[in-house]
């Protein structure tokens, strides 16, 4: 199981890090949309090619649902939530887009420095995916940190989730309940979100959640 | 010795020739892609001609520098573009230099044209020159992880070495290499001043990086210049040829059989290239100049990951 | 060797001359014609010296004496200092004509030349320290020199206080050194073999101690505020040589004394070298006071110096000898580059000073048709410096990114993410540079005069002429003959790491091969050949077959006449697209506009702000930490006679308890 194989494994799981490198350097909301997009269909992608070289056929569910739950209907309502709340379209970030690409790589290379001296006697190829995956899981967690805008952090949730399921697939035998089970609960943390943000936007007419540190009752 | 003289000799004459018709051609397919007939296809060698044999003028508070500094960029650009291996590896002066060397040399016809933008004195020269060096600011520390990631892969900078390893090992599809090779077009498209980051065709004074440079020039420095700049192109399409993708590269010695195959290889890799870029400039806009530092931070980070991932492991 | 301590020697007697003489008008000649004399006979028999020499003189403390030793590294470092002290003489020889106190400049600089000679020389503590306070004195009496400006005062004040710091840190590294054997002597400190905590703790002292000197950030606060303050000679020398100097003496402890190297100090130095070359050429590019500029570069400069040392010790901690050795010689190398370009760069401006009396380049202008042959210098100097091919600052951060390249496969994590991050910064600050040295140049010299003082420049003497197109041949040299330069440092390296790079000297074409054929190789008697060639064929063809007419005319001003030099950019302006990229985050830079209201005839205002994070962050509040705490013991000084008793009884019951203690 070496050569192509390998190679178009951690090609697609590269890919993914780069796809949320990519969400990282995105300002406008559309375009981070559509990369969250092209992020979970990379990840279908990923999963369908572990089915393929570890002949785990309910695999390809997983990347079925990848493929359609969060490839085509998630961003498809995010635009949509987009449309309906009429936000203005740029993202605000907190430092400037240069210094959390930094961090990103940075964090990179972290997960990269952690996982894999400590999976040494683990399967070659699993490992790097698992490292690879912890980075997509930390980028994710930052973007989540570093923006003001609830649909970004939104995005970065879903990312973070993808990266969950990078992790899981690569380490051979994720039962196909635990992945319904995930996506279940992805979907109604999904809902509740989605709620949550037209509340927030009936009552404040903004969608910033530094909106809403004003309204906490700790004033000083 | 005289076959590698022979050799050397004619890559050098082969890069001067078709560095002119790349251009030439990216923009007759620009046009074609805009639905417009565009200029003819060898139009910049009678742009050339026509320069040469213009009276140049100078303004009055230009110094020695500005009349010398076409000559030594062309010079050196040239001395760059031939140090690349196009059809064949280990040229006769190729050990000379390597990739960091070549880089190097391209930064100092930047540094020299951007003297020579600041040499009148006026601010259209100070507007290029500035944003210039800011591009260069990045775009080289860009390159230079681009090439580490090439070098650690390949086990040297030697671009001999490196196109022989590409081709005999067989390296396969590495997470590295493939974000060596968006990082290397990111510099590219940077550093030959091309949309998105400039307008090679602009002269408006909020749009112009590079032409802004070369506003007083005129006639013979000019054309200097301006083959200096195709030359540049060239260069980075043969090193892109040369590393990512060197099918058809003649290694050690043969038969001239095997170099014509050698050069029709490379003039196919060069239509290729120009293709690719003739379309990316037409589907996609031009950047504002404070955007373009975001661009190729992308570059400068896309290389820096695959350098560390190459430290930190065997098979990435 | 007891030549080279009587040229020393003779160095101190013409410190004590020129306090005599050096206020008559033959005075300078003598004195620096002297000095002049004196460094190149010690240059010539340091680099003709073969051997190794040692010698014992009855000076100093009673039970040691004063250990001197001119082993490979020394020979290597004396070398650097005489070249550079030779070159400044030479410059100060015309240069001094307009000092306006020369009895305030003159003593101090064959004492600090001659001290600079005996901490390179010194094979004991004593005389070390001894010698870099000499150095540091009268390089302090030499920055106060024009003691009518406040701003010279302020910035001796601070170099006195971080001079003493410095030696306080070596002394305390020192002792820990002799504490096994008790003897101060490097030959008893270097069979020490301290055990990892010593070492580490010895390595930080060195390194705070050393680098303050050097200019490491954040204790490089002092360098850009003293070394312009100095005559421009004597800039040469600081920035030049002294920093130099303070690179010695952590080589000499880190790699000499210790034995050792522990790959997480090597992560530490690889980190503080890589912040330093960036931040110091960050805020060069923010600078435009031409020599405040040239300091902060040397900080760059230094930054990556010690690059190539982390390297170094980075590889020596995993038993790789050939990968320190390429990384001490490639540091090494530029620790004699950066000499060669710094010290031309200081003589050119103070060429400027001399010819406008500006140093600020908003007032500069146009100077490449009044000053040809220093303008010419100037520009060889900014092109080494920003390691163009085939000048030698490219030759030792080629030599850089090999030992970069070199190892991909270190054992440590700290490392496998420190170089590459470290390869990164160094590519970034070089091409910073560039940019630096573009403004540099293209304010200052090129263009049209900015004010009347840069339109009325003449060019300067023979003597700085002389000493400037000098160290300008000296750059081309080592760039094209780069293996003569690294065979010299062989003997150094060798001795450092126990091992050498291939011997350069035999290669066909004068090429440079640092590791092996395949792998990578560069000639720069080649490329420069081939660029002048082509550069001469090109021009011959076009003047021959097309056409050599010119014509003299306006330039292009888009149809609005007479637009005066004040249209053209500024060394803020052209610094202003940089600093919205990096200066936001490093300075925590904003501009902001005022304009007035349509109508008004004010001027709109743009006023940016920068924040120093270092003055802010490490110095500011520990000034005010000490002023706080010294404010609260002066109150001691104004105690009764009976509080004054008390503390006296206080001490003595103290110590008798103590006494019974201890028994």
């Amino acid at each position: 199981m070496h050569g192509l194989d390998f190679d178009v494994a951690h090609m697609l799981a590269g890919g993914l890090v780069l796809v949320s490198l990519m969400m990282l350097y995105q300002d406008r909301l559309y375009a981070l949309i559509n990369t969250l997009a092209l992020h979970a269909f990379i990840l279908a992608l990923s999963v369908a090619w572990q089915a393929y070289i570890h002949n785990a056929p309910h695999l390809y569910i997983t990347a079925a649902i990848a493929l359609g739950f969060k490839a085509l209907i998630v961003p498809a309502a995010l635009r949509n939530i987009v449309f309906r709340l009429g936000i203005h379209r740029e993202i605000e970030t907190v430092v400037g887009i240069g210094v959390t690409m930094l961090v990103g790589i940075g964090l990179v290379a972290l997960s990269l420095e952690v996982m894999l001296p400590v999976t040494t006697r683990a399967d070659p190829l699993a490992r790097e995916d698992i490292a690879l995956a912890l980075s997509v899981v930390l980028i994710g967690l930052l973007m989540m940190v570093t923006r003001r805008n609830a649909v970004s952090q939104v995005a970065g949730f879903m990312s973070l989730e993808n990266g969950i399921v990078l992790a899981a697939t690569g380490a051979q035998g994720m039962p196909l309940v635990v992945e319904i089970s995930v996506a279940f609960s992805v979907l109604i943390a999904f809902i509740v979100i989605g709620i949550f943000l037209f509340r927030i936007r009936e009552r404040f007419d903004t969608v910033d959640v530094g909106a809403l540190d004003s309204f906490r009752g700790e004033h000083e | 010795m005289i076959l590698s003289l022979a050799a050397q000799g004619t890559q050098m004459l082969l890069v001067l020739l078709l560095a002119p018709l790349l251009t030439g051609y990216v923009r007759k397919l620009k046009a074609r892609l805009l639905r417009r007939r565009g200029p003819p296809l060898l139009q910049p060698y009678i742009d050339l001609r026509r320069l040469l044999r213009k009276e140049a003028i100078v303004a009055d508070s230009a110094s020695w520098l500005f009349r010398v500094i076409p000559y030594v960029v062309f010079a050196v650009s040239w001395v760059a573009a031939a140090l690349v291996p196009t059809f064949a590896t280990g040229l006769l002066f190729s050990w000379s230099g390597d990739l960091i060397v070549i880089i190097a040399l391209l930064g100092a016809a930047r540094f020299l044209l951007a003297l020579a933008a600041m040499d009148v004195g006026t601010s259209f020269g100070g507007i290029g020159s500035s944003r210039e060096m800011m591009i260069a600011s990045l775009a080289e520390p860009a390159m230079i992880m681009v090439v580490f990631t090439i070098a650690l892969i390949a086990g040297s900078t030697q671009l001999s070495s490196v196109a022989a390893h590409m081709l005999v090992t067989g390296v396969g599809l590495r997470v590295s290499l493939a974000l060596a090779l968006v990082g290397f077009m990111i510099v590219a498209l940077a550093e030959n001043a091309r949309i998105p980051v400039d307008n090679p065709a602009t002269h408006l004074e909020l749009t112009m990086v590079h032409e802004a440079m070369v506003l007083e020039y005129s006639g013979r420095h000019l054309a200097m210049i301006d083959l200096a700049a195709e030359l540049k192109l060239l260069l980075y399409a043969s090193l892109i040829a040369c590393i990512f993708v060197p099918f058809g590269l003649v290694l050690g010695a043969a038969g001239p059989q095997t170099y014509a195959v050698g050069i029709a290889a490379y003039v196919g890799k060069l239509a290729v290239a120009g293709t690719m870029l003739g379309v990316l400039e037409t589907v996609i806009a031009k950047m504002r100049v404070f955007r373009v530092p975001n661009f190729l931070g992308i570059a400068l980070m896309l290389g820096l990951l695959g350098t560390l991932l190459l430290f930190v492991s065997r098979t990435l | 060797m007891t030549i080279i301590l009587a040229c020393v020697a003779g160095l101190l007697a013409l410190a004590l001359l020129a306090a005599v003489i050096g206020a008559s008008e033959r005075g300078r000649p003598i004195v620096y014609g002297g000095s002049l004399a004196l460094c190149a006979t010690i240059l010539v028999l340091a680099v003709s010296m073969q051997s190794e020499a040692s010698l014992v003189l009855p000076l100093g403390l009673p039970w040691l004496g004063a250990h001197l030793r001119l082993d490979a590294l020394a020979r290597v470092f004396l070398a650097l200092v005489d070249l550079g002290g030779a070159g400044a003489c030479l410059y100060a020889i015309g240069y001094g004509r307009h000092e306006a106190a020369p009895l305030r400049v003159l003593p101090f600089v064959p004492a600090f030349l001659a001290g600079m000679n005996l901490v390179v020389l010194a094979a004991d503590a004593y005389t070390f320290l001894f010698a870099w306070e000499l150095m540091s004195l009268a390089s302090w009496a030499l920055v106060v020199s024009d003691h009518r400006s406040a701003e010279a005062v302020r910035a001796g004040f601070v170099y006195l206080v971080m001079a003493t710091f410095s030696a306080l840190m070596l002394l305390l590294a020192f002792g820990m050194l002799a504490a096994p054997h008790g003897s101060y002597a490097f030959a008893q400190m270097r069979g020490g073999g301290p055990g990892a905590w010593r070492a580490g703790l010895v390595l930080a002292l060195a390194l705070v101690g050393a680098g303050s000197k050097a200019g490491l950030v954040p204790l490089h606060a002092w360098l850009p505020l003293a070394h312009p303050a100095a005559p421009s000679h004597v800039s040469a020398l600081m920035s030049g040589v002294m920093t130099k100097v303070a690179v010695y003496a952590f080589i000499r402890i880190a790699f000499d004394l210790l034995g050792v190297s522990s790959w997480w100090s090597a992560v530490v130095v690889l980190a503080l070298g890589g912040l330093t070359a960036v931040l110091g050429v960050l805020y060069a590019l923010m600078q435009h006071d031409l020599k405040r500029l040239l300091a902060y570069h040397t900080v760059e400069n230094i930054g990556i110096i010690f690059i190539g040392l982390g390297l170094a010790m980075a590889f020596r901690a995993n038993g790789f000898a050939a990968g320190a050795a390429l990384a001490l010689t490639a540091a090494l190398f530029h620790v004699f580059n950066h000499m060669l370009f710094k010290s031309l760069l200081f003589f050119g401006a103070g060429a400027v000073l001399t010819a406008t009396g500006e140093r600020d380049m908003e007032h500069l202008g146009g100077l490449i048709h009044r000053m040809r042959l220093s303008s010419v210098a100037f520009l060889i100097g900014c092109a080494a410096i920003s390691a163009l091919p085939p000048l030698n600052g490219f030759v030792s951060e080629w030599l850089t990114f090999q030992a970069i390249l070199l190892r991909p496969d270190l054992p440590q994590w700290g490392l496998k993410v420190m170089i590459p991050a470290d390869g990164a910064l160094l590519a970034l600050a070089a091409a910073l540079a560039a940019a630096c040295f573009v403004k540099v140049f293209g304010v200052s010299f090129l263009g049209r005069p900015r004010t009347s003082a840069a339109a009325r420049a003449v060019e300067v003497d023979r003597w700085s002429l002389v000493a400037m197109l000098g160290f300008a041949a000296l750059c081309l040299l080592a760039g094209i003959f780069p293996g003569v330069m690294i065979d010299a440092l062989a003997p150094a390296v060798q001795q450092l790491v126990g091992g050498r790079l291939p011997v350069q000297s035999g290669l066909p074409w004068l090429s440079v091969v640092p590791i092996a054929d395949s792998r990578s190789s560069y000639d720069g008697l080649v490329v420069l050949g081939f660029i002048i060639v082509s550069a001469s064929l090109a021009a011959v063809a076009v003047h021959e077959l097309a056409s050599r007419a010119v014509r003299r005319s306006r330039a292009w001003d888009c149809g609005y006449p007479g637009l005066g030099p004040t249209t053209q950019y500024t060394a803020a302006s052209y610094s202003q697209p940089i600093r919205r990229v990096f200066g936001t985050i490093v300075f925590r830079s904003h501009e902001t506009v005022e304009m007035p209201p349509p109508g008004d005839l004010a001027p709109a205002r743009i006023t940016k702000t920068m924040h120093d994070l270092a003055w802010e962050v490490f110095y500011a509040p520990t000034a005010a930490a000490v002023g706080r705490v010294a404010e609260y013991l002066n109150r001691f000084q104004f105690l009764t006679i009976r509080r004054y008793l008390g503390f006296v009884f206080i001490a003595l019951v103290t110590l008798l308890l103590a006494l019974t203690i201890w028994q």
